[in-house]
């Protein structure tokens, strides 16, 4: 590790004004990817700021038919709220099986969707409901949010505060591991919404992306079965000493099927 | 008032000494000690897996904050190498090659991870800013990943000193013989297999501090080490030229080693000779990721056999060879574990005429391979093993009736294998029966049909096994080409007022041996528990020793303990007949109390103690004060643990997924001292075996990059992929030792990967597959599936 400064503001105004006064500064949040990262000395920030101070970012609420994730809230809390649990039960299952019970009382939704690492969990809820990523500026919706392996529309300086996510009628997420880092191999989050099905892929490739098949599918058909035969296209997708972009494709209508199996 | 102690003695599951300060977090380890002064070593390893260092500027690194010194190949090129303490030969007699292990890469770098320069600064950080500072030219040569690159015809040379990157090209058994065999067999079975490269991965990485006391000239070095007094030699004698009696080596509370902490490495002598260079402690602390890079890794073989049978399924003959990665350069033990603790195996439980084995060593861009729990063993039973599973598919015999025909009968022992071994002691009928009855065999085909209605594929494996451990006769092994004698050193100090200290020549990184000896104290001086003390792993404290590995700290260290109070109680005999006003011959010795026997006139040994060290009433024209003894013990013979361990698997059809769902093994670990340690130490080895089988796989590119070099990407098991191993033992005495004991620490790892590989490929039988590599990773295992099923929609 570098050495770097570090600031612990207590407001996201705070927070906002030191990230946007030097590019090499960075926020951390759970730090349960920063951290292992300035471990092996492949980031050099010139300072962190610690957003754990700051109470606002923190909590989930119900209004209407949403739930709003503060960026702060652990992976466990997301586990054990109550309204999560109620409203969408695959989002709060999602968050029992990321990482193990350390990842999980110390990382945050915020730091996971601003991270966007195309294998991480999250990303593929929050573009699965069709959610809106709110940061200190601005409302993003989850089509236009995520770009690609680790890059999102988030600006520099830009802060990710909480995610909107619409309750949906019913949802579902499966995955395989990664038999190494445990990270997501392939993923498949379902929702079906009141716009609409959606089906997104995780974990397979460069990014979480939609499968407009499946959602065709399964709009017409909201069944297992009506994605089981639904072939994901390999080109594109990872292949490395795990497994192959084909197996990764073919994984895709494995976890579909078990994760509308599972919706609820 | 009788009051009755609780049983503590051999046999007692008693509680583990250690773990009060284990499990509080006052576990000394190496990296907790902090010596004033003390500076922080770095080390710049080669990026490339074969360059030659062109030029190496250090000068910016140099003036650094904090940056006491930076050294190269050239600084420690007057230093000996990294020695090895196995000198094989090839079948035309002539020496392997042993070409220069320099501590620092001297011109040329040919792994990556290699030591290119050393950094020494006031602290880590700066030590490792100077480290990237550093700037190296290198021109990048040609990698030797594999061996098969290696030995291709005009392939680059990593060694000027191994023509051709052989090391040895070695033989054992009888050719002409097996020849025959195989010319009138019924029936040859063939079978090519890769044993799969491993990356040991002990809980705590390595770590070392060199000291060095300028008023005395002793220089002391604390390492993580499984064998203290060995790297006292092979440092001191070879590497640095320090006389014993100067040179003192501590390895203290160590996080497990699993071998790869038993070997000599470069870095325990750079920061012993910096440390006396500077004039101030130096210490080193290996990351997690340096050690993918500079441990010495397990297992790596690729093997062709053949195995001959007659037409009832006996066997008549086996044939064997084997390609054997060294690495880059020879670690301590690295020649040996291909040959004497693998090719002398390769008889198994099974009574085979004849065995020609041939054994080529290759030397590759890679990082050393040596020893790793089970070392040889578990290569040769996988083997075995799996071959016999092929040889039972291809003949259509069962795959239990065709291994029990061809066991060593049980009262054939001492029975002599045709590779060098003679096993005293064994019962595989019976360690086999225990283990189908346990794992329920018989109803086996029952829980497959049942899986198969939820769609999975559920298999069933069985190995059954024989390893050599107890290591080694110190003869034997020298005319084996072993350096260094095998024997081990213990010591019995009982203190006056009658508790005892235990100094032993072991060293105990996990395996419970403060409990586990200190209860052979209690069985035998009838001292409590927790008066007895075990002192291990300091050259300044215990005399000699050569240290724990292939499972030998019992078998061999117990023994040296057993002799060692043996001589104790014949002096504390004398005393008492003294005291006792009786003759030496009258006096019996149990449990803590010397009698007159046939009358109740008796001492008690905190008596006899107190008189031997206040010998104010004291025979002291026969006797010398004190109760002090220490024993060598050179084994007669290696020891033979054996057993069967049966693998029940569940595949998921649509992702390739295996499940181990229930693991057996019935094992034959001869007197067991502490049944709750052995339970421990086969699960351990049981969850090291899983790994290798469905897991674990080191992977180097075709430019010798580690892509397997972290947790990111090497797949250790974890406690969820495991399942409850039932553990039972069966119990045939080792002959030759006085406690008949075997040894423990390895069978786990050695008999459980083929049981688990034998039943994937007992899962996957409705696909015609004759065999899987291992690891049986999911997406090896879905393409088998996948292909399988497009092969029979085809058809």
């Amino acid at each position: 590790m570098y050495d770097f400064d570090y600031h612990k503001p207590s407001s996201v105004a705070d927070a906002v004004k030191l990230l946007s006064a030097d590019p090499d500064a960075r926020a951390i949040s759970g730090g349960q990817t920063l951290l292992p990262a300035l471990k092996h000395r492949l980031n050099r920030p010139t300072y962190l700021v610690d957003l754990s101070g700051i109470a606002e970012l923190r909590g989930v609420k119900r209004e209407g038919d949403k739930i709003t994730v503060g960026a702060m809230t652990r992976h466990i809390e997301v586990q054990n709220s109550p309204e999560v649990k109620s409203a969408i039960p695959a989002l709060a299952y999602m968050a029992t099986v990321i990482g193990d019970i350390q990842v999980r009382n110390r990382g945050t939704m915020g730091g996971s969707v601003a991270n966007n690492d195309p294998a991480a969990d999250y990303p593929s809820a929050v573009l699965g409901l069709g959610a809106t990523v709110v940061t200190d500026k601005r409302r993003i919706a989850a089509d236009d949010y995520f770009q690609g392996m680790f890059t999102t529309a988030l600006e520099p300086g830009e802060l990710l505060v909480a995610i909107e996510f619409p309750i949906p009628e019913k949802a579902g997420y499966a995955k395989m591991r990664n038999p190494a880092s445990r990270y997501v191999m392939a993923g498949v989050f379902v929702a079906k919404t009141k716009d609409g099905v959606r089906v997104v892929v995780n974990g397979a490739g460069p990014g979480v992306f939609r499968q407009t098949d499946m959602e065709q599918a399964l709009s017409a058909n909201w069944s297992p079965d009506a994605v089981a035969g639904i072939k994901q296209a390999s080109e594109g997708l990872n292949s490395d000493i795990h497994g192959s972009a084909e197996y990764r494709a073919h994984l895709v209508s494995v976890m579909a099927k078990r994760a509308v199996t599972d919706a609820g | 008032m009788n009051v009755v102690a609780p049983f503590e003695g051999i046999g007692a599951s008693v509680r583990r000494k250690e773990d009060l300060r284990f499990l509080s977090g006052r576990g000394q380890y190496t990296d907790d000690i902090a010596r004033p002064g003390q500076a922080h070593a770095c080390i710049l390893r080669s990026p490339h897996a074969h360059a030659r260092i062109l030029k190496l500027d250090a000068a910016a690194a140099r003036a650094m904050p904090g940056v006491v010194a930076i050294y190269t190949g050239e600084d420690t090129k007057g230093l000996g190498g990294i020695p090895c303490g196995w000198q094989l030969h090839n079948k035309d007699g002539s020496p392997m090659a042993e070409p220069r292990h320099p501590v620092i890469a001297e011109g040329k770098a040919r792994h990556v991870g290699d030591p290119v320069a050393v950094v020494v600064a006031e602290t880590r950080t700066q030590a490792k800013d100077a480290a990237e500072a550093i700037e190296v030219e290198y021109e990048v040569l040609p990698a030797l990943s594999t061996m098969k690159e290696a030995l291709a015809p005009g392939a680059a040379q990593l060694h000027d000193a191994a023509p051709g990157n052989l090391c040895y090209d070695w033989h054992i058994g009888d050719k002409a013989a097996t020849d025959a065999a195989f010319a009138r067999a019924h029936k040859v079975v063939r079978f090519e297999t890769t044993n799969n490269r491993l990356v040991p991965n002990a809980m705590e990485p390595r770590a070392a501090i060199g000291d060095y006391d300028p008023t005395t000239g002793e220089h002391t070095l604390w390492t993580t080490s499984q064998n203290p007094h060995v790297i006292r030699l092979l440092m001191g004698a070879f590497v640095l030229n320090i006389p014993e009696s100067r040179l003192r080596v501590v390895a203290p509370d160590v996080g497990g080693g699993f071998g790869s902490k038993i070997y000599h490495y470069a870095e325990e002598a750079i920061v012993t000779w910096a440390a006396s260079k500077l004039n101030r402690p130096v210490k080193w602390t290996c990351d997690r990721s340096e050690a993918f890079i500079s441990d010495a890794h397990g297992r790596d073989h690729v093997t062709t056999c053949e195995l001959a049978l007659d037409e009832t399924g006996k066997f008549l003959g086996l044939r064997v060879d084997t390609l054997a990665n060294m690495g880059a350069y020879l670690s301590t033990f690295a020649p040996c574990v291909p040959t004497y603790l693998y090719a002398t195996l390769l008889s198994g439980v099974y009574s085979l005429p004849t065995i020609y084995a041939e054994v080529k060593a290759v030397f590759t861009s890679t990082v050393a391979v040596d020893a790793y729990r089970g070392a040889g063993r578990p290569e040769a039973t996988y083997l075995l093993e799996r071959l016999v599973d092929v040889a039972a598919a291809e003949t259509g015999m069962d795959r239990v009736e065709i291994r029990r025909r061809n066991f060593i009968a049980t009262d054939a022992f001492p029975y002599q294998t045709p590779v060098a071994l003679q096993y005293d002691s064994g019962d595989y009928f019976s360690t086999l029966d225990a283990a189908l009855e346990t794992a329920g065999w018989a109803g086996f085909e029952a829980r497959r049909a049942e899986a198969a209605k939820e769609g999975k594929l559920r298999g069933i494996g069985i190995s059954t096994y024989v390893e050599a451990c107890g290591i080694a006769p110190s003869a034997v092994v020298g005319s084996l080409g072993a350096r260094a004698g095998l024997y081990e050193v213990g010591t019995i100090r009982v203190h006056p007022t009658g508790s005892v200290t235990v100094l032993t020549g072991a060293h105990s990184h996990g395996q419970g041996h403060e409990t586990t000896f200190a209860q052979l104290v209690a069985d035998r001086l009838g001292v409590p528990l927790s008066q007895v003390d075990v002192v291990h792993g300091d050259t300044a404290k215990v005399p000699f020793g050569m240290g724990t590995y292939g499972s030998r700290s019992l078998a061999v260290g117990g023994s040296a303990m057993v002799k060692a109070m043996d001589k104790v109680v014949d002096k504390a005999k004398k005393i008492a007949a003294h005291l006792l006003e009786a003759s030496v011959q009258d006096i019996e010795f149990d449990r803590g109390t010397f009698r007159v026997a046939g009358t109740d006139r008796t001492k008690a040994l905190a008596e006899v103690s107190l008189a031997a060290y206040v010998p104010h009433n004291y025979p002291i024209e026969e006797l010398e004060p004190g109760l002090e003894e220490t024993a060598f013990y050179d084994p007669k013979n290696f020891t033979y643990p054996g057993g069967c361990h049966i693998c029940e698997v569940e595949i998921e059809r649509d992702t390739g997924k295996v499940s181990v769902v229930n693991f057996t093994a019935v094992d034959d670990v001869g007197r067991v001292i502490n049944p709750m340690i052995v339970e421990g130490q086969v699960q351990g080895g049981v969850a090291q075996g899983i790994g290798q089988a469905l897991m674990e796989q080191a992977v180097y590119d075709e430019s010798g990059q580690l892509l397997s070099g972290s947790m990111m990407d090497y797949s250790l098991p974890r406690a969820e992929d495991l399942p409850m191993v039932s553990v039972a033992n069966h119990v045939t005495l080792c002959t030759h030792n006085p406690l008949g004991v075997k040894g423990c620490g390895e069978v786990g790892a050695i008999g459980s990967p083929p049981a688990v590989m034998n039943a994937v490929v007992d899962a996957l039988r409705e696909f015609g597959v004759r065999h899987v590599e291992m690891p049986a990773t999911p997406a090896k295992i879905w393409n088998i599936i996948n292909a399988g099923a497009q092969r029979m929609a085809a058809e």
